[in-house]
């Protein structure tokens, strides 16, 4: 203590005052992401070890001091000048289109097939379940759907009489976005969260599908659904696959501490969700203008659900960025 | 270098520790559930003001004035110019402001809080300040934030679900006070030491706050230490102890 009592006297902070009072003001541009000149910057690197100095004397000679506060501060915004992480917002886009969002898929491909198998068994269960049980339809469909099919009318043949395509894309995007978002994260709950709803979407699927096709309009159900519902099933099959390792790294942290864990598998799911919501809103916008539009024929409509499929394939298998790379070479 | 907030069962802790390349660790005070829910209710207050002082706006000018409309009475540009927006306003006005505000909102800021990333103190990147926004709908869960406000109360770092996932962590966020440096005097730092006469400093500064009775023990007290008699009454006790300061 007397050591402390020695270095913090006042010769100490006769001579350093001045420094304190210009180090605190001179970086407070850079940490708010402006840029500075060289010698500022220069200036700030060897002002920070010295703060450093000073703050541990401050701390020593009386920890919650009004001095080792200020200087704490100072210290403080010091060190997020100089440790900020560099930003490339754009190339950091780029980046996450071409290559991260493809080593996020490959790195979670067997939860995606995984989530992409129970959801195909549940949609098989909940056809067989209404293709017994015609009367368990009341489960997926609401009592208007259910009569309108009777009359041979599907909910989706006037969607556009009652809303223009601008504003079903706009609801419809949306709506499958939080959806997706929501499938994730109850991954938290050790991934069953997740898995309810795939399983529940899985049921209602084919619960519709049997109950429609036992009216004989299935096949206009799938024209509906030709043009969007490709890449948008898959996206939910990812979400879903997002969700379920982030139950496993939950419950099997693996080297990690759980904590840690958890956050990777949040980073590594959300680089592959941000790109597949990107999908969605382009989904979303083709169930608003082209599913609803009864001037689009199957063929057409099949067309354009498998090119956009194919284009979201490209994308997360990492087709685009090795093109990019083959192109630079070129 | 991910580093946990999962407590298992240990203390909250106080204050976050970075570790630094000097040795000398930057500190930085948590904010707990009460810091955090009223930064929460000012942000709450100030996005559904804006909302709905949008809505209503929007309903006048293109309605010619309030009144109740059904789905498909003013048509699309109604959802698109006034409904859209306001929803927008309400529901963004968290992921939007933290990442233009680097990592505070105007509530933050009223309430002296703004978010770090757990992994070096400064500003989280982009990334992480939309991942802590998206866990709000499970944070939400099942209303008035129950899951979200409880983690806070069982986690280390008093964080939620959303600050667990991106990594991130809301400090009380205290800008260094320059007037400080021109209170304290190297002649008084000669005379009473730093400890001392940081106390001192402390004492006037705290003088209109403390009772009377206090006010004489505590001045009383640092007088004697520094060796000085001290008087009876109270205006001459702090005379003598600006003197000390000066």
């Amino acid at each position: 203590m007397s050591g402390a009592k020695g270095l913090a006297g006042a010769k100490w902070f006769e001579q350093r005052v001045a420094e304190w009072r210009s180090a605190g003001r001179r970086l407070q541009g850079i940490e708010r992401g402006a840029s500075a000149p060289p010698e500022t910057v220069l200036e700030a690197v060897r002002a920070y070890p010295e703060i450093a100095r000073d703050l541990a004397i401050a701390r020593r000679a009386a920890p919650n001091g009004p001095l080792t506060k200020y200087l704490e501060g100072v210290y403080l915004q010091l060190h997020r000048s100089l440790f900020r992480p560099p930003t490339a917002f754009w190339r950091g886009v780029l980046r996450l289109f071409t290559h991260e969002a493809a080593a996020a898929a490959r790195e979670l491909r067997w939860h995606i097939a995984s989530v992409a198998a129970l959801l195909v068994v549940c949609v098989g269960a909940g056809a067989w379940l209404v293709g017994t049980y015609p009367e368990l339809a009341t489960l997926f469909a609401s009592e208007q759907m259910i009569e309108g099919v009777q009359r041979g009318e599907l909910w989706t043949d006037n969607l556009l009489g009652v809303f223009p395509s601008s504003l079903l894309s706009a609801q419809i995007f949306t709506n499958n976005i939080v959806v997706s978002l929501f499938a994730l994260c109850l991954g938290v709950l050790y991934g069953l969260g997740t898995f309810y709803i795939i399983a529940m979407n899985g049921l209602s699927i084919g619960g519709i599908f049997a109950f429609t096709a036992q009216y004989g309009a299935a096949e206009r159900l799938f024209a509906f659904t030709a043009a969007h519902g490709f890449v948008e099933l898959s996206v939910v099959c990812i979400s879903g696959a997002v969700g379920a390792s982030l139950g496993e790294s939950l419950a099997r942290p693996g080297e990690l501490t759980r904590g840690a864990a958890f956050q990777s598998a949040v980073m590594r799911g959300m680089r592959l969700m941000a790109v597949c919501l990107v999908f969605l809103v382009g989904a979303g916008v083709l169930e608003g203008f082209v599913s609803p539009d009864p001037r689009f024929p199957l063929a057409a409509r099949l067309a354009i659900g498998l090119t956009y499929f194919t284009l979201f394939v490209l994308v997360l298998s990492g087709a685009l960025g090795r093109f990019g790379r083959r192109a630079r070479r070129a | 270098m991910a580093r946990s907030q999962f407590s298992c069962g240990r203390p909250m802790e106080s204050t976050l520790r970075i570790p630094s390349v000097t040795g000398v660790d930057v500190e930085l005070t948590i904010a707990g559930p009460g810091g955090r829910s009223y930064a929460f209710v000012i942000d709450w207050h100030i996005r559904f003001l804006a909302a709905a002082a949008w809505w209503f706006a929007g309903t006048f000018a293109l309605a010619g004035g309030l009144r109740a409309l059904r789905p498909g009475d003013l048509g699309p540009n109604y959802v698109f110019l006034v409904v859209l927006p306001s929803l927008a306003i309400y529901f963004l006005y968290h992921p939007v402001l933290e990442v233009l505000l680097r990592g505070q909102t105007p509530g933050k800021r009223m309430a002296g809080v703004r978010l770090v990333a757990l992994a070096h103190g400064g500003t989280p990147g982009i990334g992480a300040l939309l991942v802590r926004n998206v866990f709000r709908l499970v944070d939400a869960l099942p209303s008035f934030y129950a899951i979200g406000l409880v983690t806070t109360m069982v986690t280390k770092n008093a964080a939620r679900i959303g600050d667990i996932a991106a990594g991130t962590v809301l400090v009380y966020d205290e800008a260094p006070r320059e007037a400080l440096l021109g209170q304290l005097s190297a002649r008084a730092v000669e005379r009473l030491g730093l400890a001392q006469a940081q106390l001192v400093r402390e004492l006037l500064d705290r003088w209109p706050q403390l009772g009377g009775g206090a006010r004489v023990k505590l001045a009383s007290d640092l007088l004697a230490r520094a060796g000085v008699s001290a008087p009876s009454d109270e205006a001459a006790l702090r005379a003598k102890l600006e003197e000390l300061v000066a």
